[in-house]
This record gives structure tokens, sequence and C-alpha cells, in this order.
């Protein structure tokens, strides 16, 4: 869509030049090393090595970082928990296990930018005294791999990874590493269990990773989009990063819009500004003129939005807090009108009872019971005992496991409740699904 | 016939073992490579793997039942991965495993007699700003519909190369 210079200032599509990982992304030949340099890649690392690496570390508290993945945890402070004096090996590992539904940003690094990637794993192994970093990229992203693949040994052959590093005396090696599909992967103890050689169960904490990860040594965990951000922050500083973003939510980020709007993709944008606009502006408004009936704003695991707190809510995670949901990974997924929500509860329920690991019970035998309620539900076979069940099972498998995809897949299903509870209503008194998509799937 | 890797990839099962602190690490890409060679991973494959990594066979079991993209049988040439997750089920991919089910004959999990198509439903493959999306063996097609697919699947029969994929951003 073509824009005329005067409706940018006002509008919420950031300008190339102010954009932190989109600046040059329309590049041709951005993901090669030439590309990469030609555009002022790498230029970080020679302020970087100058600096002592602590106040790499208070640099980044000071940007408010927050991690990128869905947690949203400050960056900085993960850093900070690493004790540097264990005498043992301390592991970075990069989350590139993008799997949570509706989220397709870190796509886009590895495959347009993966430079960028290679030298905030640079900037960041520097600070946390770190020698050994995997990237840990799901096994469906094979081209991305591939690119990725490429962009480290490319990195090597210029001295940018292996020994002494550009003079620096710093030591770096980077080690691409391929899941096999499984979703559990992406939470940061399961990451390390299979990066272990073992299946990808989570792990109790504490102890927390930063203390003992990988195999047992200090190690720090980040989402790709989080350490991509770095080296900027270095470069130009907290202070400039601060001045993006309002509140708690400093920056900008990475959100992929899909589902029932025109151009659907993921856009750059400064945290904080509205949702509506970012919908109707970066995102084209609505496809074929429907309404849209729910936003789910932060991922599957996020619950959703109605179209009246939509028109109001904010893209940073003090806003989505007020409507009883999460800025998540950035993965937005607009519902239009003709959607029936039971439906879309089904597949997302169905998601998360196929990727459970199986290890705790409320998480093993909630998921399931959650998906065959709502398919009940949506069949027009329940009872409002039924759905006071399918509560209060949600409720249940709240903060009651090891890891936080249980509670990933109650929150959506209470959230869906609460906000649609019409939707549900419908069901039950018309015994069957208004719109006739549920029961008739082609499972 | 004795299962082994066959000298290529013994090379590069060594450089992999190089990059890991401990064996047991190289389990995932050692996986990989015996899936490219051998085509899906057979008990004896799996006690192959077992004896290279020196692990008990048990937990090479483990770990190829746990991950859902290692072949446990012959998924056939083309293995049609169909995502069915939030969106790209709002954008038709129903309507695409009903295709293939009516067209190829096929129920979810299957392979056609001539082993040249399965069907596998599998979750988000992250890229659900071209839904509804089917991953053909390594490769994303996107934008799908079921008269794409149906000459997609033409195409493949007729050995047509895909097209690298391409996502747009801004």
């Amino acid at each position: 869509m073509p824009i005329d210079s005067d409706s940018i200032s006002s509008s919420v599509i950031l300008p190339d030049e102010k954009k932190i990982f989109f600046k040059h992304i329309r590049k041709e030949n951005l993901h090669t090393l030439s590309g990469y340099e030609s555009v002022g890649g790498y230029s970080s690392l020679k302020k970087a090595f100058a600096m002592p690496p602590d106040q790499i570390i208070d640099e980044v508290k000071k940007s408010a970082l927050r991690g990128r993945g869905g947690a949203g945890f400050p960056t900085g402070s993960k850093w900070g928990f690493v004790p540097f004096d264990s005498g043992k090996p301390i592991y970075l590992l990069c989350n590139a296990d993008e799997s949570e539904p509706g989220t397709f940003k870190d796509r886009v690094i590895l495959e347009k930018n993966p430079h960028s990637l290679i030298e905030g794993i640079i900037v960041s192994s520097f600070a946390v005294r770190c020698h050994k970093s995997y990237i840990y990229i799901r096994g469906e992203y094979v081209h991305a791999g591939k690119i990725v693949e490429k962009a480290i040994a490319e990195a090597y052959a210029k001295g940018y990874l292996g020994k002494n590093i550009l003079g620096s005396g710093h030591d770096l090696e980077v080690v691409l590493h391929r899941g096999a599909g499984a979703y559990i992967c992406g939470e940061e103890t399961g990451l390390i269990s299979s990066l272990e050689g073992k299946k990808g169960y989570p792990k109790l904490k504490p102890p927390f990773p930063a203390i003992s990860g990988f195999l047992g040594c200090p190690t720090v965990v980040n989402n790709v989009e989080t350490l991509c951000a770095v080296p900027w922050i270095i470069e130009n500083g907290a202070e400039a990063y601060t001045q993006y973003g309002k509140g708690q939510s400093k920056g900008t980020k990475l959100f992929s819009i899909s589902g029932w709007v025109k151009t659907p993709g993921t856009y750059e944008v400064e945290m904080g500004i509205s949702l509506k606009a970012f919908i109707d502006e970066c995102a084209g408004g609505m496809k074929n003129g429907a309404k849209l009936k729910a936003v789910i704003p932060g991922g599957s695991s996020t619950p959703p939005l109605t179209a009246s707190e939509v028109d109001v809510a904010c893209l940073d995670y003090e806003s989505m807090l007020k409507f009883g949901t999460f800025l998540g990974s950035g993965g937005v997924i607009v519902v239009s009108e003709h959607q029936c929500l039971l439906k879309l509860l089904e597949h997302l329920a169905e998601f998360y009872w196929d990727e459970s690991c199986g290890q705790c019970t409320p998480c093993r035998e909630g998921t399931g019971w959650l998906y065959k309620m709502i398919k009940k539900i949506g069949r027009g076979e329940a009872t409002s005992a039924d759905l006071e069940s399918l509560k209060k099972t949600a409720k249940s498998m709240m903060g009651t496991t090891i890891c936080a995809l249980s509670d990933a897949a109650a929150m959506p299903v209470l959230g869906f409740i609460n906000k649609f509870p019409e939707e549900f209503q419908a069901h039950l008194d018309q015994k069957g699904c208004p719109m006739k998509q549920c029961g008739g799937s082609a499972h | 016939m004795t299962i082994c890797f066959n000298p290529q990839n013994k090379l590069r099962f060594e450089n992999t073992l190089a990059k890991y602190e401990i064996k047991a690490s190289a389990l995932l890409p050692t996986l990989w490579l015996a899936q490219e060679q051998f085509e899906f991973l057979t008990p004896e494959v799996m006690d192959y793997v077992a004896q290279l990594l020196e692990m008990p066979p048990a937990h090479v079991y483990e770990a190829v039942t746990f991950y859902i993209m290692y072949k446990k049988r012959d998924m056939g040439k083309f293995c049609l991965q169909v995502c069915n997750n939030i969106t790209c089920s709002m954008m038709g991919s129903e309507d695409l495993i009903r295709l293939i089910k009516k067209e190829l004959h096929i129920g979810l999990n299957e392979v056609t007699e001539d082993k040249m198509f399965s069907l596998v439903p599998v979750q988000c493959l992250g890229s659900c700003d071209t839904a509804p999306v089917v991953q053909v063996n390594d490769d994303y097609c996107e934008n799908l519909n079921p008269e794409k697919l149906r000459e997609l699947i033409i195409k493949l029969r007729a050995g047509i190369v895909l097209e690298g994929p391409g996502i747009p951003c801004q």
C-alpha cells in the first residue's frame, strides 16, 4: 500500500529508517555476509569488545529489553543471574524453536537476516562470558536452517566466530542444532533436555537455567528477536532504545499478524501502539469487509480480546494485562464474524493435547479432557453441567505442573468462556453449532 | 543386511560429534542423518544409532517416538503435511485434508498404495501469513486452496520440482 509522507507521522507504520530489525529487510542479499556488511552489519562488535562485559549487561538492563519469546522477562536481569565464578562453562542457547501457533516473526529474521542474529549472539556471549552457543531451530524450518548454517560458515570464515574474534581475545563457537517436531522444546528447560539428547521434558525450577542449565552449567536461553535487539542497544545506547515504546514496554517489536486481514505478515512497530490501528494500517484491515469478532493477541496461549476491547487495547505488556491477556510472542490472530469460536477453540485444544509432553498428570490428562469437552459442546451434545466441568478442569490445570504448557492450554479456554459466553450458550441451547462449523471435522 | 552409514555419512557423523560436549547431544542430528540415508527409522537403524552414541537402545526409541518428525515407517515419496492449526483452519485447511483423502484415497497418517503420497496432519508450521500451508517433505507450499492443491499433486506426480518458499514482510 503506498503511503504519502504526510500521513507517516500520524501513522503507526514505522518508517524504515527508524526500524531496529527491519531497516534493510527488503534488501535482496541481506542474508549474505557481504550484503549484511554493506549496511553496517557487525559494526557493534568493535564497540562491544571495548566495553567491560558487565557494562554491556548494565546497558541491556537500562534498555528494559524484555524477552521476546513470550514470557517478557527482563533480559538484562536474566543475564545478571549467571554466576561468573562457578568455574563451569557458561552456555548461551538461542531459542529458534518458534512453534507458538500464530507466530512466525523469528522465521523472517532467520531467513532474511541471519547475520543479525549471529551478531546478537556474539555481543551477548561476550557479555555473559560464554564461549559456546547453540541455536536450537525447529525441525520444520528446513529452509531457514540452511540459510543460518551458511551464515555461520561465512561468519567463521571472516573471523567473526572462532578464536580471538577481531583480536578481542573473545572465543566463540556457534552450532546450529535442529529439533524434530515438539512444541515443548520451545520451553527453555524442555529445550535444554532436548539438547542433552533426551525427550523434551521440562525441568523443575529452581534451579533456574542461569544457575544450572545445559549439562548442569550456567545457561542463558534467549529468543531470536531478543538477541537481535542487543547489537542495536549497544551501538545506540539504552537511552535511545527507551525512546521507543511506553511504560514498562520499551523498544520496537515484531508482530506477526494472520487470519482474516488483507495483508497478513510480520511487521516491526513501536511498542504501545493501538492494536486497532496496527490491524487497519499494517495489515490492511479486515478482508472482504467482514466484521472483526475476536483477536488472539500473542499466540495461541493468550486469551482473546473482544471487538470492543480491540478498539482500545494497545500492543504493550501492561495494556494486555488490563484485558486479562498477554502480549505473548506477538502472534496476532484476527478472527472474523464468520468463524465459530467453539470450532477455533477445538483446534486450539487439540494442539495442546497433541503437544503435552505427558510428564505431569494435570496437563497430560487435562488437555485431552478440554479437547473432548469442547468437541462435545460444539456438537451440541453438552449440558450446562459440562460447561461447568470444562471450567473446573481448566482451572485445575493452572499452576499445578512443571512448566506453563498446561496453563497455556487452560488460559485461552477460560478466556473464550469469559469473553464470549453467548457462543457457548448458543451451542447448548440450539443443541448444535449455529454456524454449522463444529462436528464435521475433517479429522 | 547390516545397517551402516555410507562413508560420506560416517564423516558427517564424526563432524557432528565433534560439535557437542557429550555424545548424547548428537542424538537428534544423528537421527536426522540416519533418516536421510535409510528414509525411515526401523528398530535396526535405531539400534545402530544407539551403538554409535553408546546409549541404551531404549533411549533412542524413546526419542524417535517423542519427536514427530522422525519417520517410523515408509511414508511414501511425498509426505503431505497439512497444518490444521488456528489460522490455517480458519483459512480452509480442512478442505485441503478432505481433498487429499478423496483424491488419493488415504486417511490420516496413511500412504497411497503406489507409495507416492502420505497425508500427515501437523501443528502450526510458522507460516500463518500464507495460510493454509502444506509442507511437502521439506518445502512449504503456501496460500493453497483445493484447486491449487490438486494442481500441486499433479505436478509432484509428474516430477516437477517445487519452487522455494517466499515470505512477505514489511
